[in-house]
């Protein structure tokens, strides 16, 4: 599959593999398989509970150092230990229910939405050999476990009987509902080029080298481009962040359908979207940035999962660019850009992709009208939509009083 | 007549929850926004009636803040009045100190060194400076930019607030003009450092714009936002940039020509669509005229006294009469009426506060527009509840 197998792998890359052999071979062999399960499950929960931690602390530094000013810097060497005051602050504080509240939806609300959370990460490939689970529809699985965070929303706002948890639950319901759409078609394409719907099947269609050092990451097509983009835009509304938070508006709606959680369970939100966040984006680099692939044949004695940690991270840290520098668009104006700009695009994009896949063979000057034809097909759609989009909004010029 | 009249919403609000049903629209849905809300800017109330998201109905709930302003005053001497007009609009406390000082001294008859004069438009457009970004700040952060303009803007008001401590001796409640002068004179140290300042406003500005005027959201959450008609803020009697968004060129420094005001050349920036987004560019531009005028107040400050020696703080009994004393306030026109009986303590004493004037319009401007909207069009009106409220 890979030239690297030929090659011998290093004794990192199965490092991770020899450590749980090593864990679960004297075990007798109807258990292996239960022990195994359940070292995968601890190790994604430590791993993704650690870069969770990591995560909040790299966004408050990040959005600090932005906006001139330190971040966090008190709780250890520079503020490093932030996380663990915060996570004690949280668990250690009340547990408020309001009274009229439906407890049991109360309850179950950041319950659920951390389970489905944590389910994501069941199917993503962190390596040459490491996959959780292996499923035939494996990014089918991944969607529908993600659907189940919009129920959860809507648990939260409407069980908690306060207006602003209300109005933050209606948004969140026509805001998710609106962004699945795009979500879904702009990886459709990516299931039509590899043919399975399996993450390791589509890692190992990304796995070939162009004229020997061009990776052939999807993204690098144009169809894979704007699926990739669509996606991303789509994730970053699904995970409720900036620009598209409004479920969370803390400018109108306080903190939306969080407003009545405290303690134990406004952590399960704010995990389960950080955890969202970086499902989404584990998917978005399985899809389009060719998984654990290095971006380089020369690379490719760094391990995998390696690869994959950077890419990971490099597009969480670009969610957190994105925060620090747009403002929140309205809900309207959110519909209307999921309906009116991203489904059409994303619709445009499956018949280039067909385009795409049709044209595999061509070669020579047809491989260039190839491209081209492509590149039309995604550029042109993308600026006369976004012409329509934006049409009537420009930057004003003004008169003196005389 | 709308369905909406004839339903037995009591205006107190007193219940927090409670939906209309109305027969056409399906239920209305009554928020009680405030009065502690992230942006309500301070202790105001808005109870707004939702259609969904849309608004049908706000009703503006004030007092929260009262504090019997004029009713102090007129027990007060009339130096002791000085300091608490600082905690009327208390981001601009030397636009009101100055306001306050020109009515009392119209009452007595003072006038003013040349030097006092130049101190005095050099406070009061470092004042219109720091208003003014803060308002570019707060209004992004109303729009959801997660703080980044909102500290940019801090740390240039946070520059001009180390202005005023180091002449006055408080960032914000600085009690510096009295009437017929000013309390301390400022060193030519502090003057450069207004210069260098003011020197550097204009680079912070353009980055500052570069950051966040041409966004698109930014444009699409305000622009066809919250629009209101010349006529209409006229009759209101709307002043400030609030008005002059609207494409009216009304500006009391052009006007009245008060204080030195006509020695210096400056434009008035007005607006064609009157919304959200003219009034947040009006600013903008304000603050560019504002460096312009201080850079010409800075160049021509003479030497001298600052006090008229005729000029007596303690135990002032000016002669009975009334007087009116009004400025262009980053806000709008602050004016204070004052009448005299002889004694050491105004008979009357009342505020002409531009921030209560200014929101009375919220209503008008906010129907039909979102929730969302609403944050945004309040925070556009700036205003400053100690001004409101009183």
């Amino acid at each position: 599959m890979n030239a690297a197998q030929d090659t011998g792998e290093t004794l990192l890359e199965r490092a991770p593999q020899a450590l749980r052999d090593l864990l679960t071979s004297h075990l007798p062999e109807p258990w292996r398989w239960f022990a195994n399960s359940l070292i995968a499950i601890v190790a994604i929960l430590a791993v993704f509970g650690l870069l969770f931690a990591a995560l909040t602390l790299a966004e408050r530094k990040i959005l600090g150092r932005v906006q001139n000013r330190p971040g966090p810097n008190r709780t250890g060497p520079f503020g490093l230990l932030q996380p663990i005051a915060d996570g004690i602050k949280m668990l250690s504080k009340e547990d408020i229910v309001p009274r009229d509240a439906d407890h049991l939806l109360h309850f179950l609300a950041p319950v659920t939405l951390l389970a489905s959370s944590i389910l994501a990460f069941a199917v993503i490939p962190y390596g040459r050999h490491l996959i959780p689970v292996e499923l035939d529809a494996a990014v089918l699985y991944f969607f529908c476990v993600g659907a189940t965070t919009e129920l959860a929303v809507f648990m939260a706002g409407w069980s908690s009987h306060n207006k602003y948890s209300l109005l933050a639950a209606m948004r969140a319901l026509a805001q998710l509902i609106s962004y699945e759409l795009p979500l879904l078609l702009s990886w459709l394409p990516v299931v039509m080029i590899s043919g399975t719907l399996s993450t390791t099947g589509i890692v190992a269609a990304q796995s070939a080298w162009r004229w020997g050092w061009m990776p052939t990451w999807h993204v690098f097509t144009p169809w894979g481009l704007a699926g990739f983009v669509i996606f991303m835009v789509a994730a970053l509304a699904e995970s409720n962040r900036s620009p598209f938070d409004l479920p969370e508006a803390e400018s109108e709606l306080i903190a939306g359908h969080l407003t009545e959680y405290s303690g134990c369970k406004y952590v399960f939100f704010f995990m389960a979207e950080y955890f969202g966040m970086t499902a989404l984006s584990g998917m978005a680099v399985t899809l389009f940035l060719g998984g654990w692939h290095a971006p380089l044949p020369s690379l490719e004695f760094i391990p995998s999962y390696v690869w994959f940690g950077a890419k990971l991270i490099t597009l969480l840290m670009g969610f957190i660019w994105i925060r620090a520098t747009f403002p929140r668009l309205r809900i309207d104006q959110l519909t209307r850009f999921a309906w009116k700009f991203l489904v059409p695009l994303a619709l445009v994009n499956l018949g280039t992709t067909a385009f795409w896949s049709l044209s595999f063979g061509w070669t020579g000057p047809l491989l260039a009208a190839r491209c081209t034809v492509a590149v039309i097909l995604v550029v042109v759609p993308f600026v006369l939509l976004g012409r329509r989009l934006s049409s009537g909004l420009t930057p004003r010029t003004y008169s003196y009083a005389p | 007549m709308s369905p909406f009249d004839a339903s037995p919403l009591s205006p107190s609000g007193g219940a927090h929850v409670r939906s209309v049903v109305d027969e056409f629209h399906g239920d209305l849905l009554e928020v009680s926004m405030g009065p502690h809300h992230p942006s309500t800017h301070g202790v105001f109330r808005m109870i707004v009636t939702l259609d969904g998201e849309r608004i049908v109905k706000l009703k503006p709930v004030l007092g929260y803040l009262h504090r019997n302003h004029e009713k102090i005053g007129e027990s007060t001497s009339y130096l002791g009045s000085m300091p608490y007009t600082d905690r009327l609009d208390y981001l601009n406390a030397m636009t009101n100190n100055w306001a306050y000082a020109l009515a009392v001294e119209r009452l007595g008859g003072l006038a003013v060194p040349e030097r006092a004069e130049y101190l005095r438009v050099i406070l009061a457009e470092l004042s219109r400076l720091q208003n003014h970004v803060c308002l570019a700040g707060f209004l992004l952060q109303d729009t959801g930019a997660s703080g980044t303009p909102l500290m940019y803007a801090f740390r240039e008001r946070e520059k001009i607030l180390e202005l005023f401590e180091s002449l006055s001796g408080s960032r914000m409640m600085c009690n510096f003009q009295r009437f017929g002068g000013c309390r301390t004179d400022a060193s030519s140290e502090w003057l450069g450092q207004v210069s260098s300042l003011v020197n550097g406003f204009g680079a912070f500005l353009d980055e500052f714009e570069e950051l966040i005027t041409g966004n698109e959201i930014l444009m699409a959450r305000t622009q066809g936002v919250g629009v209101m008609k010349g006529p209409a803020a006229v009759s209101a009697g709307i002043t400030g940039p609030m008005l002059r968004a609207c494409g009216v060129g009304y500006d009391i420094r052009k006007v009245d020509a008060y204080g030195i005001y006509p020695r210096f050349t400056f434009r008035v920036p007005i607006g064609s669509h009157g919304d959200t987004y003219d009034r947040y560019m009006i600013r903008i531009l304000e603050m560019r005229e504002s460096i312009g005028i201080l850079q010409q107040a800075l160049r021509d400050i003479p030497a001298g006294p600052i006090m008229d020696p005729k000029a007596k703080l303690r135990g002032f009994r000016p002669k009975p009469g009334e007087s009116y004393g009004r400025i262009e306030g980053p806000k709008g026109e602050i004016g204070f009426y004052l009448i005299s009986d002889g004694s050491a303590n105004p008979y009357r004493y009342r505020v002409r506060p531009p921030s209560f004037v200014n929101l009375t319009l919220l209503e008008d401007l906010c129907l039909g527009h979102t929730i969302a909207d609403s944050v945004v069009i309040l925070g556009s009106i700036d205003i400053v509840l100690g001004e409101v409220d009183r």
